[in-house]
Parts: C-alpha cells; structure tokens; sequence
C-alpha cells in the first residue's frame, strides 16, 4: 500500500492549468508561502542585505580610526589587495590546508566507512566515537592540540627533539593546523561517504567475487562508480568547509609567523588594523573564491547540487 | 536471520557470523581499537590536563599523577566563565527554538506542498550553507554597532538562525518526506484544512526528525566562534568558546592552561552525551538527503 503514496506534483504549472486552479489548490499554494515566509525574511535579511552591504563597502575607502575620511574610492580597494603579497601568501596557505586536508579526510573517511560498514564487533561503540570529533567544540579540540604540541607542556611535544616548538616554524605549524583539521572533521566524510557505501547492493559484489574479481577490483569497479555522487558532495561540503578554516588557525597560532588563512586576514584588518573598507573587500574576494569552487564543482564535475535531492523521490 | 540460510559464498563474503576465523576478528578488534583511540587521545588529554594539580600541570605526562580539583573550582569562582556559559546556554536554546519552528514550517511547505517559488527556496538555502561566515563578519559588525545589538544576546541569536536555517530545513524536509501521502488524503477527507493537516496530523509524525533537528542546531550554536569573537566585545553576550579565546592568567605570562584545559572538558560534556544517547539520530540526519536520490 505504501508503494500507492502520490508523487509531489510537478512545482511549474503552464497558464491553461493556473487558470483552472481549484480553489483548494490556490489555498495550498498560499499556505506554502506562508508557512516558507519567516525563514525567507531571515535568511534575506542576515545573508543577502549584508552581502550587498559589504560589497558597498567594499568600494569606499573607511578606516574605523578616522570615519571622517570615508569616501568612495571605486575598485581601488581590490587593486590594493589583489596587488598585495599578503593577500596571495594568505591564499596560497588556504589552498595548501584545502587540498592536503580534503585529500588526507577522503581516503582516511573512506577506510573509516568501510570499517563502520564492515566490521562484525563493536558498531555502536565505533560510530560513537566517530562521532565525537564532529561534535566536539573546535575550540576546545584546538586547544588540545595546542597544549599537545607546546614544548615543556604536552606529550607530543615531548617526544620531539629537545629546543623543537613546532607551533612557532611556519611549516611545522601548518602541519599541525591540517592534523587538527583532519581529525575534527573526518567523521563528517565519514558519514557522508558511509551513507554512500550502504547504496552499494552486496549481491553486485557477491557476484564480482564469485565471478573472480579481487577485493580491489570490487573496490575500483564496482563501489567507486557506484559511490561517485556521495564522494562528489563530501568533497564539495568539504572543499567548502575548508575553505573558510578559522578557528584552529585562531586558537593553534593566530595566524602567526605565516600560517594566516584568508579568513584570518579579514578578521585582522577589521580587528587589528580597524580598516572597515579594506576587511569588505577582502570579504567579498572570499565569496567570489568560494562561489568559484562551488561552481566547479558542480558544472566542472557534474555534483549533484546538495538539495536538488530535495526536488527527486 | 537470512545470513543462516544463506548459501556458503554469501556467508564467507559477508563477515558476519560465528564462522569467521579468530585471526581475522583480531584484526578487526585491531582496527576498531585504534579507530577509537584515535578519536579519544585529544579529548583524554584535555581531561589528564584538566585534572592535573597546578604544580604538575606541566609534566607532560598522560595520566595525571596528583589529582585535583583546583582548575574547576578556579574557573567557577569568578564570573569569567560562568557568565559566558550561561551566554552558550541561552543563545543556543533560544536561538534552537526559533530556528527549528521556523524551519518545521518551511520545510513542511517544501517537501509536501505545491507552490511556485519552492526552487528559490531551496537555491536561497544551499547558498548560506555554503556561505563563507567571514564575509559577513565585516557589514554584521558595522550593522550591529549602528542598530545597537552589538555585545548583545539577539546580535548573535540573529546570525545563528541565519546559519542554521539552511542546515534545519534540509533535515527536516529529509524527515516529512518520509511521512505517507495516505495520511493527507484521509485528513482531507475527512474535511481538515490545509493548517490543520500541518499542525494536527502530520507535525506531530515528524517530532522524532524535530528532535534531531533541534540537535544539529544546538551543537552548531554551541560549537560557532567567528560571530562569537567579533559581534561581542565583553562578557556581556561572549559564548564559552569566545571566552576561553580572552582567558588570561594570574599574570599576563602565566597562560592559564588549567583553567582553559577545565573550561573545554565542560563545554565538551554535554556534547559527548548528546552523541552517545542520539547517535542513531545524528546519524540519520546528517547525511539525510545529502547521498539519497
């Protein structure tokens, strides 16, 4: 019976069809708009009217210490930025934390699925502990890697040869800032990647093995294809999510000697150096960077948009 | 249980049963073990550290040798943490509330109703889920200090709801999908109108999916801390997390490591037994419509 259950019906109408709305159909559609109209008011007022806020000001030259002088400067700003070696150092180490983090979270999330799907003891006690990185507050985690490496104080530290403060070496920090990013937000890849796994029907790879093919085989044939879509969103929820890191950049090293993120400049030139006009336009260089990687991935890679799934079923 | 019945290859293939060799469930034990140490040595650490007397805070050592209560009764002996905790605890229970009531009607509206405009919806939330937070930090900052919410409970609260929003709506709609059709067909029937399906018959199927919505929400709420540290500026509206970034010592050389070590194992307790009592729940509602379809 349940199988009987009516599809949604499709969301365009053609005129002919609008004009033959019953008056039940009409009622529906403003009930939809009402019940949809407090959550649109939100999302449009703290999203969007700031967006375009900051891209006005963006254009204005507005230093906090002297709003007197604020003016309109056109696209002098950006010119500033792009031009500026601060700006690209801070996007090379982004994209470095980016790509080493998400490359490291997709085959580590994947070992990790497999063993969740896989593994005949201890299921709940394992997907428990998963979770927990997710749930833990960055802060709090950050502070334990901190701690950690903090020579004289942590453990890890210790075991390192004497006079070594990895926090303080550029390289050694930003090492140190992907490690506290993996493990904080691997189970998510996991979970994402293990929803991806249970869409894969055992008979296929029943049949590959009596057939001859080898565990790896499967694995390449079979579960990768088959797990394309789920990887592709994982990779694009954490392209993203890398993307904007903050927190563990904040707490681990405050962006210090060299391992500032793109977010950590827009916080400093608001916070630090008070440049209200300048913070704008590094914020809006930040959105067009992400709008860019989205848009790859969904046009370059063909990724199911997440929540085009909404509009399947 | 099918797997008895099966024939032998599906067995060995599958690794269930008591069939599988002991080595191989070692293995298994094996990997188990480090997955979960793996996921626990941090959070251990915070907690070794926490509990460390202030002359040993320093050893290095994994296990404490002296416990002490002496960095959870320095935190809550000032206001320094207790007021920020109590910040964490509204703005999140608040800011839960609304977001999971307004996200309960608009994602009823998108998975059961028919209306134009429900594709905008949807295009309007995925692009604030994947909004960069810090590009909002700059115009929020100055919005706030004009209108005066800067340093105040609903400057964060209204933030939050934004950034949650998307988030609640996709899980949620994820669950009222789920719910029969019949049940619509039989309400109208028997001559319910379109607000009394919502709130008396198919609401209260969904409530499993509020509560685990109201989840994700709070523990996104407890976890933020860009808009913590940039739209407060003292203690008066500063979450736990933001705190703890501003903690100072005895002296501006000491770094208070006990009492940041003792104020992170409190804000990760109740996250710890959220996960463990909800974990299914979790579970089902973050990768809810993310994989499927």
């Amino acid at each position: 019976m349940t199988q009987m259950a009516a599809p949604p019906k499709p969301a365009t109408l053609t005129r002919e069809e609008r004009r033959r709305l019953s008056e039940g159909a009409r009622a529906e559609r403003r009930f939809g708009w009402l019940l949809c109209a407090p959550a649109v008011i939100v999302m449009a007022l703290v999203a969007f009217y700031p967006i375009g806020y900051a891209i006005y000001l963006s254009l204005q030259r507005y230093d906090l210490r002297f709003p007197q002088l604020t003016h309109f400067v056109g696209l002098s700003n950006y010119g500033v930025v792009l031009s500026s070696g601060v700006w690209w150092h801070a996007f090379a180490v982004t994209v470095i934390i980016t790509v080493v983090s998400v490359a490291v979270e997709l085959v580590l999330g994947m070992a990790l699925a497999m063993l969740l799907h896989r593994t005949p003891l201890w299921r709940g006690l394992v997907r428990t502990s998963i979770l927990i990185p997710y749930g833990i507050v960055t802060v709090a985690a950050a502070f334990s890697w901190q701690f950690a490496w903090t020579p004289g104080v942590g453990y890890l530290a210790n075991l390192l040869p004497a006079g070594s403060a990895p926090l303080t070496s550029q390289i050694q920090a930003i090492a140190v800032i992907i490690l506290a990013e993996i493990w904080k937000t691997a189970p998510f890849m996991t979970l994402l990647l293990l929803a991806g796994l249970s869409l894969v029907p055992d008979e296929l790879l029943r049949a590959a093995k009596v057939d001859g093919a080898s565990a790896w085989q499967r694995f390449t044939q079979i579960m990768l294809p088959l797990m394309k879509p789920a990887i592709l969103v994982a990779l694009l929820f954490r392209t993203l999510d890398a993307f904007r890191i903050f927190d563990n950049i904040f707490i681990l090293t405050k962006g210090n000697n060299g391992t500032g993120s793109v977010s950590i400049l827009g916080y400093d030139n608001l916070f630090t150096a008070l440049n209200l006009g300048i913070g704008s336009t590094i914020s809006v260089l930040i959105f067009i960077a992400v709008a860019i990687i989205a848009f790859l991935f969904i046009r370059g890679f063909g990724t199911a948009a997440p929540g085009t799934a909404l509009e399947r079923r | 249980m099918t797997a008895v019945a099966a024939p032998a290859v599906a067995a060995a293939a599958t690794t269930a049963g008591p069939a599988m060799p002991a080595r191989r469930k070692t293995g298994w034990a094996v990997a188990n073990l480090i997955t979960v140490a793996w996921t626990l040595f941090p959070i251990w650490w915070l907690v070794a550290l926490s509990f460390k007397d202030p002359a040993t805070l320093t050893d290095g050592s994994f296990w404490p040798i002296k416990w002490s209560w002496t960095n959870y009764s320095g935190i809550f002996h000032t206001s320094a943490f207790i007021r920020p905790l109590i910040n964490s605890i509204g703005i999140g229970l608040i800011t839960t509330a609304i977001s999971v009531l307004l996200a309960t009607m608009a994602a009823y509206a998108i998975a059961r109703l028919n209306f134009p405009g429900k594709g905008l919806l949807i295009g309007m939330s995925l692009l604030i889920a994947m909004f960069p937070q810090i590009s909002l930090v700059n115009p929020m900052f100055n919005i706030e200090r004009q209108i005066g919410l800067f340093n105040t409970w609903p400057g964060l609260i209204i933030p939050y709801l934004a950034f949650s929003l998307p988030l609640a709506i996709y899980t949620l709609s994820a669950f009222f999908r789920e719910i029969p059709w019949d049940l619509e067909k039989a309400a109208k029937v028997d001559g319910a109108s379109q607000r009394q399906i919502f709130t008396d018959v198919i609401a209260p199927l969904a409530i499993p999916g509020i509560a685990t919505t109201a989840i994700l929400v709070f523990m996104f709420c407890w976890n933020e801390f860009l808009f913590a540290i940039s739209l407060t500026s003292t203690n008066a509206a500063r979450t736990a997390p933001a705190a703890m970034g501003f903690f100072t010592g005895v002296s501006q050389f000491t770094f208070p490591i006990g009492s940041i070590a003792a104020a992170a194992a409190i804000i990760t307790i109740p996250i710890v037994i959220f996960v463990m009592i909800f974990q299914r729940r979790i579970v089902a509602g973050l990768t809810s419509g993310a994989v499927k379809g």
